[in-house]
């Protein structure tokens, strides 16, 4: 049963967000225009900067050298990153002796982290090192957000520059997204974090013997600094396998409201970034409208789905909501709420097993990531993603009218109405294939845990996450077999979904990223129209509406079979599959 | 091209530096001063000695003791994993049967009133970390029969324990009331003492 404190939980939630938007959106808007912060003393950390990088911050670069700069971070960190993980045997901070990684699981978990995806197939504490998660992992949470903000900003500037066809400097945007953005604010989370207890330590595990004495450890590392960043960066990955489950990542229903919060902060302000750099802040809010309705609709459906409990535990006598994979202190309301916020956003972060969701409870969060993570979407992905459905929007109500479509002003043409339909279909498309091929070949079927419809679910989210870069699972489905053995020794990881999977993630990144990039340089420097009498408004709840239906339309045709396959079939029946 | 080469290596040499070594090290530093506690797993101590860490639920056995959740781990810490039991899994509703047949056998025995569909989900549904450290109020109340008359104490002091140790919710807002396990037994062990 839903409760009334249940509900009002979600209420605060969303009355919190919505408050938190604005505010963070003007402090982003002010840090992008960002020349009077470069000017003055406190601009003296960026300036030594672009000094060692040999960038010039007046540098305007057009779209494709925009896009060169950031394939070749992207290119740089992901072999940096393999490389730290094929040789994490011989790193310091490595309290537990872990052994190097094989290389197909290497392969995906690199791809997952400069993809800003943060899938795991690797089990954080017990494979990775101290120095893999410092010095690899939580270095790539940052500079794969980092990425995704810069192209985001780029991409705005696409919309309001008048004069100038340039889209910035991506290594000033990079720069100023790390500085001013994630770094202070993953800072102050951090030690806001640990003061409620999670943990953050580089000693070794605590052994201790329980009350009724069976040896166990206290697992310590330097949870908090990676927890603050895996959020704020919507990246996912935890420090322990069970995420933020965990209590030592995430102790009380105060924190998991942080922990959303966090995820959704900068996705949602840049909606508000993006009203005020085009000068319309009204097209801001029509954005974070159609973003949040269908987010609400999301979070009910999960609540009262979770909340009405599971076949499995009515057939065996037991009333009540499904707790099955969920922590008492989060209940019902933070973890439908929590299961929502990082589908929608492309976080991946977990604080329950997604796998144990009743089959509606869990056709959402697909569903959530099947529209191409639009919904606020990942840091800067959610914003760019999700200006190609407005275009697509536009060129739907320009057919319907017969008029030229115009956004902002600027004519919309046949080339960039392509490149949208590249950058809004290339993660479907990968996720359906890459699905079919797992299962029509045979090879991903060792991947699967549980049999029937929930082990398409398993394959079908799988791909779903990884090519739309979210990173949660049904954590049934694996790509990395792990003997209990110490150091890992005799460990290896799955070839076929490693690579499937890391393939899909790089894929679902760049694609969409280059394509919106390449829009952009198409719309910058075009003349903007003065409004006229016969303009369709953008910034209205009718139009919020249109956009609505142009996310559903792509992604229900798109999805709908592959749904119905899996958690679909589940949600209606009490049958019981093994 | 040779730009960008040139500020990627700069760039991740210098990042790696700053948030892969500092910024973790400067949240370790200041957390364990300014929190000492909390940055090392709030450990519980009783007599000096370390019994585990108020934020992990661990098994309890005993009939003297509350039982914790049931757990896919074993309430192993340091290598937590999800049940990844689904909703239309024919093992999860035998799993859950059997642990609610359990449940009422040994409840049963000190509270005759009890039925299965009375029993509270999270007494036969795994926590997702496998270290729940609470459970739920209902659950408490039914297991505190049990636990006074195995210790012989009155069944309100025994409730008033529970009290004491229930977490309430966040800002008294945020997320839902939990009865504190490892807390709520190490209590009862200090008063059965007294």
């Amino acid at each position: 049963m839903t409760t009334a404190q249940g509900w009002l939980q979600v209420g605060l939630f969303c009355a919190l967000l919505t408050a938190l938007t604005p505010l963070l959106g003007a402090y982003m808007h002010k840090v992008f225009r960002g020349d009077a912060i470069l000017a003055s003393s406190a601009g003296r950390v960026e300036r030594g900067f672009y000094r060692i990088l040999r960038v010039d911050p007046g540098e305007e670069q057009d779209w494709k050298a925009y896009a060169r700069s950031v394939l070749v971070v992207s290119l740089g960190s992901w072999l940096l990153l393999y490389l730290i993980l094929r040789t994490q045997g011989i790193h310091p901070f490595n309290p537990a002796g872990f052994s190097s990684g094989p290389a197909d699981l290497s392969f995906n978990t690199a791809s997952s982290f400069v993809s800003n995806t943060n899938w795991q197939f690797y089990a954080g504490e017990t494979t990775l090192s101290n120095f893999s998660q410092m010095a690899g992992l939580a270095v790539q949470n940052f500079v794969s957000a980092a990425v995704g903000i810069a192209v985001a900003i780029a991409v705005i500037r696409g919309f309001s520059n008048r004069s100038l066809s340039t889209l910035g400097c991506f290594w000033v945007d990079f720069t100023r997204a790390l500085l001013y953005v994630l770094l202070p604010i993953a800072f102050a989370l951090a030690l806001l974090f640990v003061s409620q207890g999670v943990v953050q330590s580089l000693a070794p595990a605590r052994a201790f013997t329980s009350l009724e004495g069976a040896e166990q450890a206290i697992a310590l590392g330097p949870v908090a600094s990676q927890e603050a960043i895996k959020l704020l960066g919507t990246n996912g990955g935890g420090f322990f396998n069970v995420n933020s489950a965990m209590p030592f990542e995430n102790p009380s229903g105060l924190v998991n409201v942080v922990q959303m919060l966090a995820i959704l902060a900068i996705p949602a302000g840049l909606t508000a970034t993006f009203g005020r750099m085009v000068g319309n802040r009204r097209q801001g809010w029509m954005i974070y409208g159609a973003m949040f309705a269908f987010f609400a609709a999301a979070v009910a459906i999960v609540y009262a789905a979770e909340a009405h409990g599971s076949p499995a535990q009515h057939l065996a006598g037991i009333a009540g909501g499904n707790l099955e994979g969920k922590e008492t202190r989060f209940g019902m309301p933070g973890t439908s709420l929590f299961a929502v916020v990082t589908t929608v956003a492309s976080c991946g972060a977990v604080n329950a097993a997604m796998e144990s969701l009743t089959g509606i409870g869990g056709a959402i969060p697909m569903a959530n990531m099947m529209t191409g993570e639009v919904i606020f979407g990942g840091v800067g992905s959610g914003l760019y993603s999700m200006l190609m459905f407005v275009i697509l929007a536009v060129f739907v109500a320009g057919l319907m009218v017969g008029r030229t479509p115009e956004l902002l002003g600027k004519k919309i043409g046949a080339r960039e109405v392509k490149l949208t339909m590249i950058g809004t279909l290339a993660a479907p498309l990968l996720a359906l294939v890459a699905t079919a091929a797992a299962i029509a070949s045979g090879h991903g079927l060792r991947s699967i845990h549980n049999g029937g419809p929930q082990g398409f679910s398993e394959t079908l989210y799988a791909y779903v996450s990884q090519a739309n870069n979210n990173g949660s699972a049904f954590a049934g489905y694996t790509g990395f077999v792990q003997p209990n053995a110490p150091g890992n020794a005799g460990a290896f990881g799955l070839t076929f979904a490693d690579l499937l999977g890391g393939g899909a993630m790089l894929a679902g990144r760049f694609l969409p990223l280059v394509a919106v990039l390449a829009i952009a340089g198409a719309l910058a420097g075009r003349t903007a129209h003065p409004d006229g009498p016969g303009t369709l408004r953008t910034d209205t709840a009718t139009f919020g509406a249109l956009t609505i239906g142009t996310i559903l339309l792509v992604a229900l045709l798109t999805f709908v079979p592959a749904l119905l396959l899996g958690p679909v079939v589940q949600g209606l029946t009490d049958r019981m599959f093994r | 091209m040779k730009r960008d080469a040139h500020a990627t290596v700069v760039a991740l040499a210098v990042l790696t530096l700053v948030l892969g070594l500092a910024y973790p090290l400067a949240v370790t530093g200041v957390g364990q001063v300014a929190f000492h506690d909390a940055a090392n797993g709030s450990q519980l101590t009783v007599d000096g000695r370390t019994v585990g860490s108020r934020l992990l639920g661990q098994g309890f056995r005993a009939t003297r003791y509350f039982h914790s959740r049931p757990s896919q781990t074993d309430w192993n810490p340091s290598a937590t994993a999800f049940s990844n039991a689904g909703p239309n899994g024919a093992d999860t509703r035998a799993a859950i049967a059997a642990r609610a047949a359990a449940y009422l056998r040994l409840e049963g025995r000190y509270d005759s009133g009890l039925t299965r569909a009375a029993i509270p989900p999270d007494a036969v549904q795994t926590s997702g970390s496998g270290v729940d450290p609470h459970i739920t109020v209902a659950n408490a109340r039914i297991q505190a029969r049990r636990v006074a008359q195995v210790r012989g104490l009155p069944l309100a002091r025994v409730d008033r324990l529970v009290d004491e140790h229930t977490d309430g919710r966040g800002l008294g807002l945020f997320g839902e009331p939990g009865v504190n396990v490892l807390e709520l037994n190490v209590a009862l062990d200090q008063e059965t003492a007294r």
